[in-house]
């Protein structure tokens, strides 16, 4: 017998949501409550960490357990709760100040170690909590109450950190495209490891339309690829334009597909097992080039809690009294 | 909660019989000249014997030093008497120099009347100058009379073992062997034990014959040459009645990893133990490691703080949650500890306190982390803080450390150092745990719960698992609403809270022992002392009684929060002194807790107290109160 359908508003905490009205959280707190109910998620079974940020207040707002521990180490607690228990099913969420700056230490030990879980990476390129300042991922010259004459310093690309790191799964969603980041959502949900998800998040306050250049319905579809594991790179109004490998400048390159083009079979096809390509595709950013979206890269391997519990079976269980005894011992009569 | 710790079951012995006699041995030479192994070796004759032992290692900082220099030299110092020995003892009685190097770094610790005993055939022009002696001190006279002897060790123990072809380098390696067998000698032992440990390490192989073949020659050189200074090895004690039992030797890093392994059996809980490793507290990390055990894991994090996050999410995933470092790492997990402190969750952190402030000197003991254990966190974020006093004691604490733990739901830190960590002394093995007897029964009900409402008796909320039905909730660093865990800016609320917060804390008085003071009735000068010092005081004071000096010992094991009864038994005493390894800081606490004139006796040298300067300190005392 099947249990009662779970949907969106079940997964609702019930405490008042305290982003700032238009922020692009609401949207993805949305889209995380549709793909529970569509997973038909236990509530009991879901835990959700955060570290510090705007993000990080994601659990309060949802009605399976919680944890908002501090800046940047959601992604430890998380491999310490696993270790307890490996049955939960774990979502981290983090922002770019807490998983690329402060926590970034963590963040690539937990991608490289493989604990099954979510993390949900909300990019806004500002620290929103602290009023503004500009973060690891804002783009040169960001200006910001920490930096008047405008940031410096190459901004970290998530998704190429997360690839460099060694992540299994690696996607990006964006928060004005709910219905394929749901989809996303499902993908990382499935996958057996960590999945890294960045979710490109608007700033209403501090930097709104920060990432206009891609988002705004007029460019959209231009600007962005939706990539889908085993269809070919195309995007555009028509689908007219695509991807294909510049092999003199080992780079992907953007032309359109067709009569007036290149022929349709020298597009690239997504092979999310490729870890070059989704490397390539992490790196493409504008104007020449489309933004990424979509699961960019998944291979699976071993699961790092999976592994310690086997390692801990196979090393074996001896008495305490056997263990006490391992050493000479001497017996004192009465 | 029904989780209830039975208290009796986690006092240390009461009652002492410290040995103030009894025999220093120091052997002394290269980290590859198998020191350690032969201390053990003596360690083991010795206890087997129905002695009293007390060992103390110590290591060179670095890994594997240039052979021959000063500073690659390693020693093991033990002390052999009738009685709980309580200290390694001040001043080696005989000292055992493999080489040059060791003979420079040590011989000036050598007891006046002891006696020396060096490996000649090491003392070639090319070791002396490496050691940096110009003239060879054996023939120099610059050894002030010491009375020595110069058996040409390496010789005896090529020809020794000549018969099993082992090459030069291999039946060097014998060395230590023959100088263990020697050393029985004079401590008047068979070599019994130490033929079994070859036999069992080596079984019949030529290096195990070989390794046999140079302990007998090493004990038959003594008997055949009829060595002198015996008389100087009588321990002139009374033997000791030890109570009926098994015993072994233990570390203080050992006892730790076997108590936490206690725990879980008790508890019926996992052990999740995270660490970074750190001198000396990663000896903990591998016992565990090692241990086969299937509710005890280990997790190496990424650092320190990772490790604190790791244990603290353990315990919200259900398990124990145990981190562990030393002085610099507690630093970096200060954080995590106010995490615990506000989502209340059981956590227990080891500190192998060392040498600092920061890098300090890694290898060396001291005690200077009571007031960041007692306050080195941001916010009112109290915590509750236990010292053992032995590296056997470390067993119990760390049963209790869990308990009080998972009763309080608050994190506990154990004060241990670098001293106990590594010291040895015998153990009697403990009662079988039973396995579940204080089994924790996590709250499952969904009826009335609300995360953040306290039992009456321990002021601590209730521990719930994430996967359990019903029960689902947030919590976090914010300030929660007393009851519902809802956040809070709500004025007072926070003070609501911070008091049950500290209340709670201050509640695991209730349970604790009261504080008593060992030793006569009519003393008007006491001895306070905590953590590793407990030994050396406990000895000195043995001493002092036997020369007629009054003085009593009250030692705290519970350093927050303190026994209830505290300030009124250090009411009853005219003078208090507190010897510490640091620079005062019990004394301060007990200044400022009782507004009692106590006075401080600080030391922060890398090394424990010595009993001679305990005694000193102690006779001055008396004699201005008495």
């Amino acid at each position: 017998m099947n249990a009662p359908v779970r949907v969106a508003r079940d997964y609702e905490s019930g405490q008042e949501v305290r982003w700032c009205p238009g922020c692009g959280d609401y949207a993805i707190l949305r889209a995380v409550q549709k793909t529970l109910a569509e997973l038909d998620a236990d509530p009991s079974n879901t835990v959700f960490v955060s570290g510090i940020g705007c993000a990080a207040r994601l659990p309060y707002y949802l009605a399976t357990y919680g944890f908002h521990t501090i800046h940047g180490r959601a992604p430890a607690i998380a491999t310490g709760l696993k270790l307890a228990n490996p049955e939960l099913d774990v979502w981290l969420v983090t922002g770019d100040g807490d998983g690329l700056s402060i926590g970034a230490g963590h963040l690539l030990h937990l991608l490289r170690r493989n604990l099954n879980c979510q993390l949900l990476l909300f990019n806004n390129e500002a620290y929103g909590l602290t009023k503004g300042q500009y973060s690891p991922t804002s783009r040169i010259g960001t200006v910001t109450p920490s930096s008047p004459a405008g940031s410096v310093g190459d901004p970290v690309s998530a998704c190429r950190f997360a690839l460099g790191s060694g992540a299994r799964f690696v996607a990006r969603g964006i928060d004005t495209r709910i219905a394929e980041l749901q989809a996303t959502l499902s993908a990382a949900h499935a996958f057996p490891g960590t999945a890294f998800v960045e979710i490109l998040q608007n700033c209403i306050v501090y930097n709104d339309g920060v990432f206009a250049d891609f988002t705004e319905r007029s460019v959209a579809a231009e600007r962005q690829i939706h990539v889908v594991h085993g269809e070919p790179l195309r995007f555009g109004p028509d689908l007219n334009r695509g991807l294909i490998l510049d092999r003199d400048a080992f780079a992907l390159r953007a032309v359109s597909v067709g009569a007036d083009g290149v022929p349709e079979q020298e597009v690239l096809v997504h092979d999310q097992t490729n870890r070059a390509l989704a490397t390539l595709l992490a790196t493409m950013e504008g104007p020449d080039l489309p933004l990424a979206v979509g699961v960019l890269f998944a291979e699976e391997g071993p699961v790092f809690e999976v592994a310690v519990r086997d390692q801990v079976e196979e090393r074996g269980h001896l008495p305490l009294s056997d263990l006490l005894r391992r050493t000479s011992t001497w017996k004192v009569s009465p | 909660m029904r989780f209830r710790l039975r208290e009796t079951t986690l006092q240390p012995p009461a009652n002492l019989t410290p040995s103030t006699g009894g025999i220093v041995v120091r052997f002394a030479g290269d980290s590859g000249d198998g020191i350690q192994l032969s201390g053990m070796r003596l360690t083991m004759a010795a206890a087997l014997g129905g002695k009293g032992v007390s060992t103390l290692p110590d290591f060179p900082a670095e890994i594997r030093a240039p052979a021959g220099t000063t500073y690659g030299v390693s020693a093991f110092q033990l002390r052999v008497g009738e009685g709980e020995v309580l200290t390694p003892g001040d001043t080696p009685d005989v000292l055992v120099a493999f080489n040059p190097a060791s003979l420079k770094t040590n011989i000036s610790d050598l007891d006046r009347n002891g006696l020396l005993v060096v490996d000649s055939g090491t003392f070639t022009a090319r070791s002396l100058k490496k050691a940096g002696y110009d003239d060879n001190p054996l023939e120099a006279d610059s050894l002030n009379g010491v009375r020595t002897l110069t058996p040409d060790i390496t010789r005896h123990t090529i020809d020794a073992v000549k018969e099993f072809d082992l090459g030069q380098k291999g039946s060097l390696r014998c060395r230590n062997m023959w100088a263990v067998g020697l050393t029985l000698w004079l401590l008047d032992r068979d070599t019994s034990e130490a033929e079994h440990w070859i036999r069992n390490r080596f079984g019949d192989t030529p290096v195990g014959n070989a390794n046999l073949a140079a302990l007998k020659a090493g004990h038959a050189y003594g008997e055949t040459t009829e060595l002198p200074g015996l008389d100087l090895l009588q321990t002139r004690e009374a033997p000791h009645d030890w109570a009926p039992g098994e015993y072994r030797t233990i570390t203080g890093a050992e006892a730790l990893a076997f108590g936490l392994a206690a725990a879980a059996e008790r508890t019926g809980l996992d052990i999740v133990f995270c660490a970074y490793p750190i001198t000396p507290a990663s000896t903990l990390l591998h016992q565990l490691s090692a241990m086969r055990r299937r509710n005890v894991l280990t997790f190496q994090a990424e650092d320190e703080i990772g490790a604190a996050c790791a244990a603290i999410g353990a315990s919200y995933g259900g398990a124990l949650g145990v981190t562990s470092s030393s002085g610099p790492g507690i630093s970096l997990k200060a954080e995590a500890l106010g995490l615990a402190v506000a989502v209340e969750l059981p956590l227990v952190v080891v500190n192998s306190q060392r040498a600092g402030p920061s890098t300090g000197m890694p290898t060396k003991t001291e005690q200077a982390d009571l007031l960041q254990a007692l306050y080195g966190r941001h916010g009112e974020a109290p915590l509750v803080v236990l010292a053992p006093r032995s590296p056997s004691d470390c067993y119990t604490t760390a049963i209790e450390a869990a308990g009080i733990a998972i009763r309080h739901m608050t994190p506990v830190m154990i004060l241990s150092d670098a001293f106990i960590a590594s010291t040895s002394e015998p153990w009697r093995l403990p009662e079988p745990v039973i396995s579940g007897s204080e089994a924790v029964e996590f709250r499952t009900d969904p009826e009335g719960f609300e995360p953040f409402a306290r039992d009456p008796d321990t002021l601590a909320r209730a521990w719930v698992k994430p996967g359990t039905p019903g029960l689902e909730h947030r919590i976090g660093g914010l300030e929660k609403s007393a009851g519902s865990g809802g956040i809070s800016y709500d004025p007072d609320n926070h003070q609501i809270m911070n008091d049950a917060r500290i209340a709670k804390v201050a509640q695991v008085a209730c349970a604790l022992p009261p504080a008593a003071a060992e030793g006569p009735e009519d003393a008007s000068l006491c001895v306070v002392t905590w953590g590793s010092t407990f030994g050396v005081a406990r000895e000195a004071l043995a001493h002092c009684r036997a020369t007629g000096t009054v003085a009593a010992h009250i030692h705290l094991r519970h350093l927050h929060p303190l026994p209830a009864n505290l300030g009124d038994l250090l009411a009853s005493y005219r003078r208090i002194l507190v010897p510490e390894v640091n620079s005062g800081q019990l004394v301060r606490v007990l200044r400022d807790r009782f507004l009692v004139d106590a006075e401080s006796l600080p030391k922060v040298t890398g090394k424990p107290f010595r009993v001679d300067e305990l005694i000193g300190a102690i006779e001055a005392r008396a004699k201005t109160v008495s």
